[in-house]
């Protein structure tokens, strides 16, 4: 009988709120996307100037998971190319890409610019947190039309099963114009499961990412 | 190929450059006239002409029936649609069409597979990630067959981009070599249909996609890592868990300085510096989330003749460690083939295929 994995943590924004493990870890209704995003950042007092730089979805992936990852020592606990991440979303990097489009529209005022156009990938969210992190683990980003947690539960469990992973950061990742709404699940091996321990399967999945708050 | 021709062409087309540019484009009336026997053109997108067509060819000559409960249909892109975002909301397509889910969404339904597709948008690592998603799903039995299909296009968003990198090259890119300086875009389809048994009729099932493993530099979002750490990574875990001898490796070989640099040094690192390497770009340039497929497609070909291709473009050597670059096409029987790929995010893919 294999092993079953748990949902150690989870991590969530949507609707002007962050919540951790069920509770609500920070607020901030009637700011736009930008201010709230940086209310987050300031609120935690996170320290990483890079995050000014980023583009809307990289700044919701990686607060998600700092906020999942903030004080449990993952990286003492696993060596880099242990933890992967999988994360998908729908409308890719759609976001930015308007913004990099922007700069091309106009022959007589044309200013494209790496700054913007690297952000013109959904997988640049993984990058980005994986140089935070120092992790060196599998990457994938999946675009899919609705978050699928039948699908999650099947590619992260064969990515432990096949010995790929031995930790993964998945969830769901998704930001275009003012919206916003992120589910990231740390997901890991374990013995046993106990009582109170969050078994990783299809159903908790689904479960907590319906929560509202 | 073997005439070592290139598709690269000095295009001159300001509606998507203001200025001339190198590029391998594929003749719009051309495709215009192959997908008309399949189906009216003017409904559909550039992007989704290419991938249909690709898709109805590889699909004509397979037993694999996309309507089977057991059939996956995986799309490897990086932008898809993406010349719609001009008219972003008052293009006649629509304004979902330019959703890479909604493109494989009608493609699902143009073929009829039953089930919801997969897109994996991963840079320049797109295609062989989508191969390795696609044998990974088969291995755990989730699938029996997947229907993999990468595509993109020429688009003035991607081009005025690398541009801002200063990253295109002067001329046809010239991978490895010592005056190479930067990539050549292109554009183009490729399908690979991997199953859980093989086809009798099709001579592509003695090739079988053995293991794999995709690792992040964590180093930069938009430059390679000076070490090749990653790209080491991956080739690494691979060889420990599959001890081959390795053949043929077919680099990424853009043709931009950083990249073929770093390649060298993860090559050299993971010991395989005097395997023959060869680089596809030169011919039809960086086809970037078709580049894995269709490139795979091609060491698929090598193995099945024993035709290992030159590297186009290349002269003399332009990389600190002397690893194993095929300047010109020569005979070889290939067992083991190591296919790697390496893109912005710092993401890098290494995927063994063997032949039985």
């Amino acid at each position: 009988m294999k092993k079953s994995c748990i949902i150690s943590h989870y991590c969530q924004i949507r609707d002007h709120a962050v919540i951790g493990d069920d509770e609500t870890l920070y607020e901030r209704c009637g700011a736009d996307l930008s201010d709230f995003f940086t209310g987050i950042y300031q609120h935690f007092d996170i320290s990483y100037p890079k995050f000014y730089k980023m583009d809307n979805l990289c700044k919701l992936g990686f607060l998600s998971v700092e906020l999942l990852l903030m004080d449990r020592n993952i990286q003492q606990r696993y060596a880099g190319h242990e933890v992967g991440i999988i994360l998908m979303n729908a409308s890719s990097s759609l976001d930015n890409d308007r913004h990099h489009q922007q700069t091309i529209l106009d022959r007589s005022a044309y200013f494209p610019s790496p700054a913007v156009f690297v952000y013109t990938l959904p997988n640049i969210v993984i990058g980005e947190i994986c140089i935070r992190h120092k992790f060196t683990g599998e990457g994938t980003f999946f675009v899919r039309e609705r978050f699928d947690p039948l699908f999650l539960f099947n590619y992260v469990n064969q990515l432990f099963y096949q010995d790929v992973v031995q930790c993964c950061i998945a969830g769901w990742v998704e930001t275009l114009g003012d919206y916003y709404d992120s589910t990231v699940y740390l997901i890991e091996k374990t013995g046993k499961p106990d009582a109170g321990i969050t078994i990783f399967e299809p159903d908790t999945i689904k479960h907590i990412f319906a929560k509202e708050k | 190929m073997l005439a070592e021709m290139t598709g690269i062409r000095l295009k001159e087309d300001n509606s998507i450059a203001p200025a001339p540019f190198y590029a391998s484009v594929v003749d719009t009336a051309l495709l215009a006239e192959k997908f008309a026997v399949i189906d009216d053109p003017v409904q559909y997108t550039r992007f989704e002409q290419l991938a249909i067509c690709s898709l109805h060819d590889a699909l004509s000559r397979s037993d694999v029936d996309p309507a089977d409960p057991g059939t996956l249909f995986i799309l490897s892109t990086t932008k898809g649609s993406i010349d719609l975002l001009e008219k972003e909301k008052e293009n006649k397509f629509g304004q979902d069409r330019i959703h890479l889910w909604n493109a494989a969404r009608l493609i699902q339904r143009f073929f009829t597979f039953r089930n919801e597709p997969l897109v994996i948008s991963n840079a320049c690592i797109s295609g062989v990630q989508a191969i390795l998603t696609g044998a990974r799903l088969i291995s755990a039995g989730l699938s029996d067959n997947v229907v993999i299909n990468g595509t993109d296009i020429v688009s003035e968003f991607v081009l005025a981009g690398f541009n801002s990198f200063q990253s295109l090259s002067n001329g046809p890119c010239r991978p490895f070599d010592k005056s190479r300086d930067g990539l050549s875009l292109g554009e183009g389809s490729g399908t690979v249909v991997l199953s859980k048994t093989p086809f009798n009729s099709n001579r592509a099932g003695n090739i079988v996609v053995g293991e794999g493993f995709s690792s992040n530099d964590a180093n930069h979002i938009s430059g390679p890592s000076r070490t090749g750490e990653g790209l080491f990574i991956a080739i690494n875990r691979l060889l420990k868990k599959s001890p081959v001898e390795v053949d043929y490796i077919s680099a990424h070989g853009t043709g931009t300085p950083y990249n073929d640099e770093m390649e060298s040094i993860a090559i050299t690192r993971a010991g395989l510096q005097s395997v023959p390497v060869n680089s596809f770009k030169g011919y039809w340039g960086h086809t970037l989330g078709a580049a894995g497929i269709i490139e795979t497609v091609m060491c698929l070909y090598s193995m099945h003749t024993g035709v290992l291709f030159g590297t186009k473009g290349y002269n003399e050597p332009g990389i600190t460690h002397p690893i194993n670059i095929t300047g010109h096409s020569m005979k070889k029987d290939i067992k083991n083939c190591l296919k790697i790929a390496s893109g912005f995010g710092g993401c890098n893919v290494a995927l063994l295929l063997h032949k039985i």
